[in-house]
Parts: structure tokens; C-alpha cells; sequence
């Protein structure tokens, strides 16, 4: 099957996804932008994260998953296809989420530190990494970016996405 | 064109009741359930309001109803508590425009003190209970749950949890439907619950109870999906979701209308499949009433009821197991650096005092290394518990401590209460004029409304000396004399407030020059991280680390460093 944007859309194979950090990194700001962006290629997305006490600096995880249908909107331990760390700690304690087939971008958040003066765009670069790995169409992902940054920075985190995303 | 958005279960639920005509809302805000009203304040056709506590929110919401306009109320599952007076009694009277109750509980304990399953109070309050599954399903239920009001004359609770509440999804939005108002005509034996008419109202909603129970059984909203019928699973809310993700082939009697129960698709249902299991989170709610019917039903071990579900749970639970509890490795959550609340822990832990703790961002003095909150059990319960803590344990030794939104939900019937009866020693309320821990909602004592308007401000002094505080002073959290300011009015023969003002760093970004950092001078002592400052760290080859990024210049630190090593910076 075909979505409306014309991607392939192949059987029942949910796309799952983890970002994890701490409270202020942007994890939930990056999950959004996924989600935005599956979403606009038409697939159905879900979403979950807690809020609430999270935010003052504990642990903050979300799960995204995209595809035909999605029904738990969490993630099964060992099945998660991406794994998408903000912070070592929280790499290591949720490690065991992450498939044997899985990806884990940790050598990507070292870069993004390296490549990032600015902290504010790790997140961006790391959606940009994440990019290459994804059936989402680029004209998605920039209108994610501008809506889930609220139109804040659009230039400098289409230029730190797209960086991130055609480095090889 | 048709517009999709990727709306929360909260923003859901809140645009479908929007599209379905409410006018009016009112809420206290309360984690997962704050986004509901914040949403529906963006809209001028719905006169949205964050009330003072649960109890004023529910009679406001339900005025509006009364009145004849489609209303709603929203909380968390523990602020429908503080609403119970109304609730109850409202499903006598019944509604005039009509009127939902949304209750947002907490499985899991995301942000909350019990992990109580409200699904109850809807058969101890005798009101239909709804239950979506997802935001698509909470956007369609909105709609669904104010017909129903009107069908039957009752309130409507529609009980979401943190994965709904929290989880994002695209739903497909539509137009508003303007619905016209209802005439209020005054009905005395409706509206005016006095025994002669509430008992009629009883027998009345005793028949009502069986024709919504006939309802249940005929709405889609309770539906069976048959297929492998080697397992039958009933569930409910999020639990269907997890249910079919852990057993996509099974049959389901899928429950989105939990109250009054579909007795008879529950029976058809048992009768079509081979074993049937009930998959539901918390109480057993749904299994009890099964096994009521005679049906004979597989469920979960006790230690399921315990923390919410998924769908590696729900196997177990298929495979007879027993949970076990995993150590909880998550990092803690700590007050923000630059937070006054650190300041006032600072000096009430050299005090040795004993606090009387109350509910936001400051329970977590709690936590270690600050251990310098001793109890929290509600809204409002610092103030009345310090009054007989302070009489037991002794003058000078116990003080309260709440923040300005707590205080004005429910402390200061405390302090009436505390002044009536004679109590002396301190209540320190700790005025950030923001309601922080939920993401910083306005309150009375901050003169701004849900819709961002200036209003009437509430001053705290006034309203502390009005209820019988003997002394009621104001002082800065970073004042140099904070401690002995606390120390003088707790060991006064007299009943103080001291109102310790500054604003929440969330909200007013401040920055000021960070302390000077010696590290030759620095013992490694760790007296400074007795503060739990995120800006103030050990690094990883043990030496003390200030992070001037994080730092807003507060220099709390530099109070507990004896060696010179933290000095403050001039201006």
C-alpha cells in the first residue's frame, strides 16, 4: 500500500523509535518533530511521554511509533528499532529497549556535541542523523522542524539538520 | 480540505468537546490532565477558568450546566476528591445544558501521590463512565459523552490516564457546532436537594442506572471483535490498545463505555469464546462485575494492580504470572538551579526543624540530599497538620511550608482553622506566583486569568491577616537573614506567616554574575552539594565543578562553603 505522499507503506511493520534524555534537552521537542514528520507522510503515529515532575532535570523518555495502524502507543522492551540518546546515563539504564537489530545513535550524540557550539541544535542534528535511517520524505522533516521548534531558529536548524543529515 | 493534527489525548478530548458546542469550562490544574484547559483557553466561545481548587471548578462547571450551556469540568484522578461534595449530589440533580467530567488518573504515579482508579467512583456516584483508548478515541468521545448528558439528565465522566492524557496521535479535527441554550427554569424538587426531593431523585436515578445500563449494551462503543476464539479478552481505555498489541489475533469485547456495564455483550461474549481473560489496569473493576454475572474469568495476579500496564505486562498476565518489581533506576527529579525553595531548605535544615510539607515543586525537599520535607499527604495538609504537629511535638520545633497556588487552593481554610483554634508557630508560604510543578499555570495570587487577562490579584498578607495570623511578614528567599528571621517567628508565642517572595526561574529568567570559583582553595568538603544544586556537581575525577551555564548567580552555594572556595562575585 501506498500513503497519500506516494511512500511505500510495506505490511503492518510499526517503526519504533526511543529518545531518552533529561528534563530541558529538547528530547520531547525531538520526539514532536518525528512525529510531525511520520505523521505528514501520512503515516499513523503515536506518540507517549510523561510531563509533570519530568521536567525538573529527572529522566524524560518518549516513544514514538509510526506506520499503517499502531496500537500500544509504547514501546516493548527489545524492540525498539532506533534508539536515540540525549544523555550516556539514560543510554545505559534503557539500553535493553533497543532491538539486537536495532540502531543506536549514542556515536552520533558525541558528534552532535562536537559539531553543536551551540547545545540548543543537539537535537536537530541528532533528528538529522536519525533522518538517513527513516522512510520520511525531506519536505517533511522541514516542515516538522519549523513547526515543532514553533517557527523559533528555522534557518540555523535547517542548516544543522541537514549538515547532520548528507554527512556520511 | 481536512485538517489532521497531532493532538494529545488531553488537546483531543478538549477539541472535541470544543467542536461539540461547550461554552463554558473550569479546572484546577493537575498533571496529565492541566493541557485540557489550556487548550480550551485559546477558544473565545468557551469561557475557560482555572478555579481555586477541584470543589469551586466542579459547582462552577456545573452552574454553567444549570444555566443551560454545555459545560465541562476537568482534574487529575486525586483533584476529583477535593470535587466529590458536588459530584455526588449532581448525579441527583442532574444537568440542564449538557455536562462532562473529565478525570485524568495516574497509574504509575507519573507526577502524583496514590495511584487511585476512579473507575470506582463511578459506580459509588451511580454516573456513566466513558473510557477512549487513544486521543483519536478521546476527540470522538467528547462529542459522544455530552449526548449522552442530555439523553439521560446526568453528568458524564470520561476517565482518561497518564498514556492517554500524554500520548500524541494524529486525529482528523472538524468544525465547531454551535448548540443553542437551554431555558433555566426554576425546578425546586430538580435542583434543590433537601431530603424530600433527593429522595425522589434517588428512586429516579436508580431507573435511570438500568436504563443506561441498556444503553451500554446497545452503544458501539462497547464492541466484540471476534476472531481466534481460543482467547477472549475484555478491556478497557489504554489496556484494549496494550491487549491487542501483546495478542493481535485474539478475540475482544473492546469497553469504551465502562459504566453501567454491558452485561449482556459481556455474556454473549464469554459464551464465544474458549478462555476469558479480563485485561484492565489497577482495581478489578471489570472482573468483579464479571464474575458477579457467574461468568467464570481468567485475571491478574494482585501484583499487576500495581503501576499501569504494556504490552509485555499484559503477556505475563496471559501466562499466569507474578510481577515482579524492577529497582526504580530512573533519575530524580531536583529543583531547578537558582529555585528560592533550595534557599529556604537551606535554612530550615540548619534549623533542624520539622516541616509540615504540602504538594509542588518544593515536595521535592524530600528527596536526598535535602531530607528537609517530613510529610506530604494532599493539597493544603501542611498548614492543618503543622496546627496539631506543632501542639504535639512542641513550639519551636515543627513549621509548615506551601507554595502560593497550594495555599490558595485549599491552605487557607488551614490557617482559619489554624487561628480559631489557638495554634502558634510558623506556616511559610513560599510565593514563586506561579503554579510551577504543572508547567506554570496562573493562579489568584498572580492576578492574571486561564486566558492570559489581568484580573483581581489576591494578596496573600491581606488575606493571611484576615484568616487570624498574629504576624504576617514578607521577605526575599535569598534575604541574608532568612534563617534567622524563620528562627524568631517559630519560637514566638504566636501564630506567623512568612511570606518568602521570589519569582519562579521558569517563568522570569534571571541571571545574575555567577560566584567566583576557587579550585585551589576547594577541599572537596562537599558541604555545597549538600544543596542539591544542578549547577554544582563532583565531575568525574572528583573534583567539585560549577557549571556557569546552569548557574543563575543565586549564591546560595557560596553560604555553605566555609573554605573560601565559592566566593560571590561583585556586581
Amino acid at each position: 500500500m501506498k500513503n497519500e505522499k506516494g511512500n511505500e507503506i510495506t505490511g503492518n511493520k510499526v517503526t519504533d523509535i526511543l529518545f531518552c534524555g533529561t528534563g530541558g534537552q529538547g528530547v520531547l521537542t525531538a520526539s514532536e518533530i518525528v512525529s510531525l514528520a511520520a505523521m505528514y507522510d501520512g503515516f499513523h503515529t503515536k506518540k507517549s511521554e510523561v510531563h509533570g515532575m519530568a521536567q525538573r532535570g529527572g529522566s524524560v523518555e518518549s516513544h514514538v511509533r509510526y506506520g499503517k495502524h499502531v496500537s500500544s502507543p509504547l514501546i516493548e522492551e527489545g524492540q525498539a528499532d532506533f534508539f536515540v540518546p540525549f544523555y550516556k546515563d539514560e543510554h545505559d539504564r534503557l539500553i535493553a529497549y533497543l532491538s539486537k537489530d536495532g540502531k543506536d545513535l549514542l556515536s552520533d550524540l558525541e558528534n552532535a556535541h562536537l559539531a553543536c557550539e551551540n547545545k540548543k541544535f543537539v537535537n536537530t542534528y541528532m533528528l538529522g542523523r536519525l533522518s538517513k535511517h527513516l522512510n520520511i520524505s525531506q519536505e517533511s522533516w522541514l516542515k516538522a522542524l519549523e513547526i515543532g521548534f514553533k517557527g523559533r531558529f528555522v534557518e540555523e536548524n535547517r542548516k544543522v539538520f541537514l549538515e547532520a543529515a548528507n554527512k556520511a | 480540505m481536512k485538517t489532521t493534527l497531532l493532538l494529545s489525548g488531553d488537546e483531543a478530548l478538549a477539541r472535541g468537546a470544543y467542536e461539540a458546542g461547550l461554552k463554558a469550562a473550569a479546572a484546577y490544574p493537575g498533571t496529565p490532565s492541566t493541557e485540557i484547559l489550556e487548550y480550551l483557553a485559546k477558544f473565545p466561545e468557551v469561557d475557560a477558568k482555572w478555579s481555586v481548587n477541584e470543589k469551586t471548578a466542579y459547582e462552577v462547571a456545573l452552574g454553567a450546566s444549570v444555566a443551560g450551556v454545555r459545560s465541562m469540568y476537568s482534574s487529575k484522578h486525586v483533584g476529583l476528591n477535593v470535587a466529590m461534595d458536588p459530584l455526588m449530589t449532581s448525579a441527583y440533580t442532574g444537568i440542564n445544558g449538557g455536562f462532562v467530567v473529565v478525570v485524568a488518573d495516574d497509574p504509575q504515579m507519573a507526577s502524583s501521590q496514590n495511584e487511585q482508579d476512579n473507575r470506582l467512583i463511578a459506580k459509588f456516584a451511580k454516573l456513566p463512565m466513558l473510557e477512549p483508548a487513544s486521543p483519536k478515541e478521546a476527540y470522538e468521545m467528547a462529542r459522544i459523552a455530552f449526548e449522552v448528558s442530555e439523553k439521560f439528565d446526568t453528568p458524564v465522566i470520561i476517565r482518561i490516564t497518564t498514556r492517554v492524557a500524554h500520548t500524541k496521535e494524529n486525529v482528523e479535527i472538524g468544525e465547531r457546532n454551535e448548540i443553542a441554550d437551554k431555558p433555566f427554569t426554576p425546578n425546586a424538587p430538580k435542583y434543590v436537594m433537601v431530603p424530600g426531593y433527593a429522595y425522589k431523585k434517588h428512586i429516579a436515578l436508580e431507573a435511570k442506572l438500568l436504563e443506561m445500563a441498556k444503553y451500554s449494551d446497545e452503544t458501539p462503543l462497547n464492541s466484540a471483535e471476534i476472531n481466534d476464539k481460543s482467547l477472549g479478552i475484555i478491556a478497557d481505555g489504554v489496556s484494549y490498545l496494550y491487549a491487542k498489541e501483546a495478542f493481535p489475533d485474539a478475540s475482544f469485547l473492546k469497553i469504551g463505555f465502562t459504566y453501567p456495564f454491558c452485561d449482556e455483550k459481556i455474556k454473549n461474549f464469554a459464551k464465544e469464546v474458549k478462555d476469558l481473560y479480563v485485561i484492565e489496569e489497577s482495581e478489578p473493576f471489570i472482573e468483579e462485575h464479571v464474575r458477579q454475572l457467574g461468568i467464570p474469568v481468567k485475571a491478574k495476579d494482585v501484583s499487576y494492580r500495581i503501576g499501569e500496564l504494556n504490552s509485555t505486562l499484559v503477556k505475563e498476565i496471559i501466562e499466569n504470572k507474578k510481577k515482579i518489581e524492577k529497582p526504580f533506576t530512573a533519575r530524580k527529579p531536583v529543583l531547578c538551579p537558582g529555585c528560592s525553595h533550595r534557599a529556604v531548605f537551606y535554612a530550615l535544615k540548619n534549623l533542624k526543624l520539622t516541616v509540615s510539607g504540602d504538594i509542588g515543586c518544593y515536595t521535592l525537599g524530600a528527596l536526598k540530599p535535602l531530607e528537609t520535607l517530613h510529610t506530604t499527604v494532599c493539597m493544603g495538609a501542611s498548614v492543618t497538620m503543622f496546627e496539631s504537629m506543632s501542639k504535639i511535638l512542641g513550639r519551636g520545633k515543627v513549621v509548615g511550608i506551601i507554595g502560593d497556588s497550594t495555599f490558595v487552593h485549599s491552605g487557607v481554610e488551614g490557617l482559619i482553622d489554624a487561628a480559631y483554634n489557638g495554634a502558634k508557630g510558623l506556616v511559610i508560604i513560599l510565593d514563586n506566583s506561579n503554579t510551577a510543578m504543572t508547567g506554570s499555570q496562573p493562579n489568584p495570587a498572580t492576578g492574571v486569568n486561564a486566558k492570559g487577562k489581568k484580573t483581581k490579584r489576591l494578596i496573600l498578607e491581606d488575606i493571611c491577616k484576615a484568616a487570624g495570623a498574629d504576624i504576617v511578614e514578607t521577605i526575599n528567599a535569598f534575604a541574608d537573614n532568612l534563617q534567622d528571621k524563620i528562627k524568631e517567628l517559630t519560637d514566638k508565642d504566636a501564630l506567623s506567616v512568612l511570606i518568602v517572595k521570589y519569582p519562579c526561574r521558569l517563568i522570569y529568567k534571571i541571571k545574575d554574575p555567577v560566584p567566583k570559583f576557587n579550585s585551589s582553595k576547594c577541599v572537596t568538603c562537599g558541604a555545597c552539594l549538600q544543596i542539591d544544586c544542578p549547577a554544582i556537581y563532583k565531575n568525574k575525577e572528583g573534583k567539585i565543578t560549577l557549571d556557569e551555564h546552569l548557574c543563575t548567580g543565586c549564591n546560595l552555594c557560596v553560604k555553605t562553603c566555609k573554605f573560601g572556595a565559592l566566593a560571590k562575585k561583585d556586581n
